[in-house]
């Protein structure tokens, strides 16, 4: 521990994980909640255990709705990538616990830059679900109005956004909205980015920008321990949380399949923010159950027992054992959310299908603001072109 | 109403910049250096001392880093100018701006604007080490998405910078290095109120046997050519592109049609660069008007060289001169 780690609880990493890189070390592990379902009690938890104690039943069962749709949101990916409706699909699943709970940590005036896993994130900020797999679907670069939703277009450059994070939170500390004590002005800003993400320069040159301004940003690492097929010890000789301190930057290590932890931590680095402390470096350490996308091929490059390993902590399941120890499982309730799961489901492989490719002409749309010389000449000319293979109605009528 | 002063080119973007930063509270600059130096060509002398450290910013070494977070601004509303000290040090910063800030606007379907302009000191002839002299405006002009443009009067830079940060595209200012310390007289009491200057060329010269299309430093160099090719009974007709990207092609080609000839000067290599694409474009747009191929004068396919050794790279008077002969003798 470092001066600049921010409070950590006791509770380590489980010994017994098999081959993951960076994984089995003494680096302490915020944790609420054991994948057996039980509350963590230690004292070291306790200042993170207050951040969730106003979620009640109601809010427990909330967060396993957004789990729960997420994960069915990215298995009808998944399949409507294998039926070759998508393109590319780039699962989330057992991300949920990281995405969900630092997500609905966020106030409705903190913004957010992803990267392209973020789809319980997504989901968080209200983003209509057919329109997250436009870019996967191959009909649109981005698919929302970021301003609509508070939240960035997935950005594909490994760590590029990182840096447009802490530009927008430079954006809005001159604004006024840090540190005014009003909950509801003050502002933070989040980016989501992996452990491979973290041997960026961009990545790199973000905590540095964002700790010598002071900067109202949260660096959320997801350490789902593989960058494609290279595991983190190919990024990194420390625990990932630790590359925060270097940078002046308070750095702490949550169980990333924990939704109660990540609401704290996050909930904890967003107060730090808002209030004029400046940026935290979150470690998410989790598991992409999945593959890096439906391009990608994990038998390669990792083992069975190390995916039985995480299937068994799957961040779902923990919050059910959760809901079941503390009897605020239900199963009317269970019912309710798998049929809601099943009309997304249904309603995701309609409306996918339906989204047509857009006129070849919008290719030349929004290039510039401003109208553009070269731009409108060559539309001008594919729209002659595409017009001279256009037969006479009134001929061929005749 | 106008005040006429006579400004260093480098001055003149010093006012342009003052005045920006006086009329909309949104601009920013940023950059190594620009703070209390003034930049290293003091460029920005000045500036901090009147609009604080938060409108004009010393970042941290790191030029991706600072187009990244200009970029982050701009999404939030400001209007961030970025000074990257040397053309030979964009290229951290080269993703950000090709991969990123190009594209913002589009792939958003022109739901985000990124005003960002990127200050670049370019050129040669001023006798420095590596990486100190280089022209790499045809790299960015070949992204969609960005404009490029570089002045070559004190009063088009001082007219065109302010253009630039108005403008809800990002642009790549590239100034000529090697004139900055060259004066003009510059109206500096508005910015040339209805001539938008941005991305018109302009002729500086009228002539009727040849077209020498030039921009940046190479205007000065091309204006003495035609000037000594007046003595030979030549008239030389001068064109300043001012953008590059977009091209006025128009006032080429207008231009090219009565002339005939046309001979493209830039320091930047000629393989690949934006002489290339004028001669493409007046070629196919001047062919029953051409008495002779479209020529260029340029660096060579060499990285730069030695100071020493420079002035045999750049398109001096004399190779600009060879080139307006080679036109007439075909």
């Amino acid at each position: 521990m470092t001066e600049n780690d921010a409070r950590t609880s006791g509770a380590s990493t489980p010994p017994d994980l098999p081959d993951v890189a960076g994984g089995p070390d003494d680096a302490p592990l915020v944790q609420l909640v054991t994948p057996a379902g039980a509350r963590v009690t230690t004292p070291e938890a306790d200042a993170y255990r207050e951040r969730v104690a106003h979620l009640d039943a109601d809010a427990l069962r909330g967060l396993y709705r957004d789990m729960v749709l997420t994960r069915r949101f990215d298995d009808e990916a998944t399949s409507l990538q294998r039926q070759g409706e998508l393109g590319l699909y780039a699962q989330a699943k057992g991300q949920e616990a990281a995405q969900i709970g630092s997500g609905r940590a966020l106030a409705p005036q903190d913004y957010v830059f992803p990267s392209y896993r973020e789809h319980g994130v997504s989901h968080v900020r209200g983003v209509d679900p057919t329109a997250r797999l436009r870019l996967f679907r191959g009909v649109d670069h981005g698919g929302w109005d970021p301003k609509e939703h508070n939240l960035h277009l997935y950005t594909l450059v490994i760590g590029s956004h990182t840096l447009h994070a802490t530009g927008y939170a430079m954006g809005v500390q001159r604004d006024g909205l840090v540190g005014s004590g009003d909950p509801e002005r003050d502002t933070a800003v989040v980016t989501y980015f992996g452990d491979g993400a973290t041997s960026q320069g961009d990545v790199n040159e973000a905590l540095v920008f964002a700790a010598v301004n002071n900067a109202p940003v949260v660096f959320f690492c997801q350490n789902n321990q593989w960058a494609i097929s290279e595991p983190t010890t190919k990024q990194s000789r420390v625990p990932l949380y630790r590359r925060g301190s270097g940078f002046g930057v308070p750095s702490v290590r949550v169980d990333g399949n924990d939704v109660l932890a990540c609401y704290a931590v996050t909930a904890e680095a967003l107060e730090r923010a808002r209030s004029g402390g400046g940026p935290t470096f979150v470690e998410a350490f989790t598991y992409r159950m999945g593959a890096h996308t439906t391009s990608d091929d994990p038998t390669k490059y990792r083992s069975r027992a190390q995916e039985e390993y995480w299937r068994r902590r799957d961040p779902i399941e923990r919050l059910e054992n959760l809901l079941r120890a503390e009897g605020a499982w239900d199963d009317a309730f269970a019912a309710d959310v798998e049929a809601e799961a099943d009309a997304l489901g249904e309603r995701l492989r309609d409306e996918v299908r339906a989204l047509g490719a857009p006129d070849p002409s919008t290719m030349f749309d929004h290039v510039y603001a401003t109208p553009n010389a070269v731009v409108e000449r060559e539309r001008a000319w594919f729209a002659d072109y595409q017009q001279s293979f256009e037969e006479p109605v009134a001929e061929v009528a005749r | 109403m106008s005040e006429s002063k006579n400004l260093t080119l480098a001055r003149a973007i010093n006012e342009g910049l003052r005045r920006s930063l006086e009329t909309d509270p949104k601009v920013l600059l940023m950059g190594e250096d620009i703070g209390a130096l003034g930049g290293v060509f003091r460029v920005t002398d000045g500036l901090q001392k009147d609009f604080g450290e938060d409108r004009v910013v010393d970042t941290p070494l790191a030029e991706s880093g600072i187009l990244g977070t200009a970029i982050g601004l701009a999404l939030r509303g400001y209007r961030p100018v970025c000074e990257i000290q040397f053309d030979g040090f964009i290229f951290p910063a080269y993703d950000q701006i090709t991969t990123q800030l190009a594209k913002m606007g589009y792939r958003s379907g022109g739901a985000l604007q990124v005003p960002v302009v990127i200050r670049v000191p370019y050129g040669g002839g001023i006798g420095a080490v590596e990486h100190h002299s280089e022209s790499p405006e045809a790299l960015f002009a070949h992204t969609a998405g960005l404009r490029v443009v570089s002045p070559s009067t004190p009063q088009d830079a001082y007219t065109m910078i302010q253009e630039a940060i108005a403008s809800p595209d990002p642009v790549l200012f590239f100034e000529p290095k090697g004139r900055y310390w060259e004066k003009g007289p510059v109206d500096v009491a508005g910015r040339g109120e209805g001539a938008t200057v941005l991305d018109r060329a302009r002729v500086v010269r009228p002539g009727t046997d040849l077209t020498l299309v030039a921009y940046g430093p190479t205007v000065v160099t091309a204006l003495r050519a035609a000037a000594a090719a007046e003595q030979e009974g030549r008239s030389v007709e001068v064109v300043d592109l001012r953008s590059i990207s977009p091209l006025d092609t128009a006032t080429v080609v207008e231009s090219v049609r009565r002339t005939g000839r046309c001979v493209v000067v830039h320091e930047a290599p000629t393989y690949l660069g934006s002489g290339a694409e004028v001669a493409a474009r007046v070629t196919e747009e001047c062919f029953y008007s051409l008495e002779a191929p479209v020529l260029r004068v340029g660096g060579f396919h060499t990285p730069y060289p030695v100071a020493k050794i420079e002035h045999d790279y750049l398109p001096s008077l004399d190779r600009v001169l060879d080139a307006v002969d080679r036109a007439f003798a075909f």
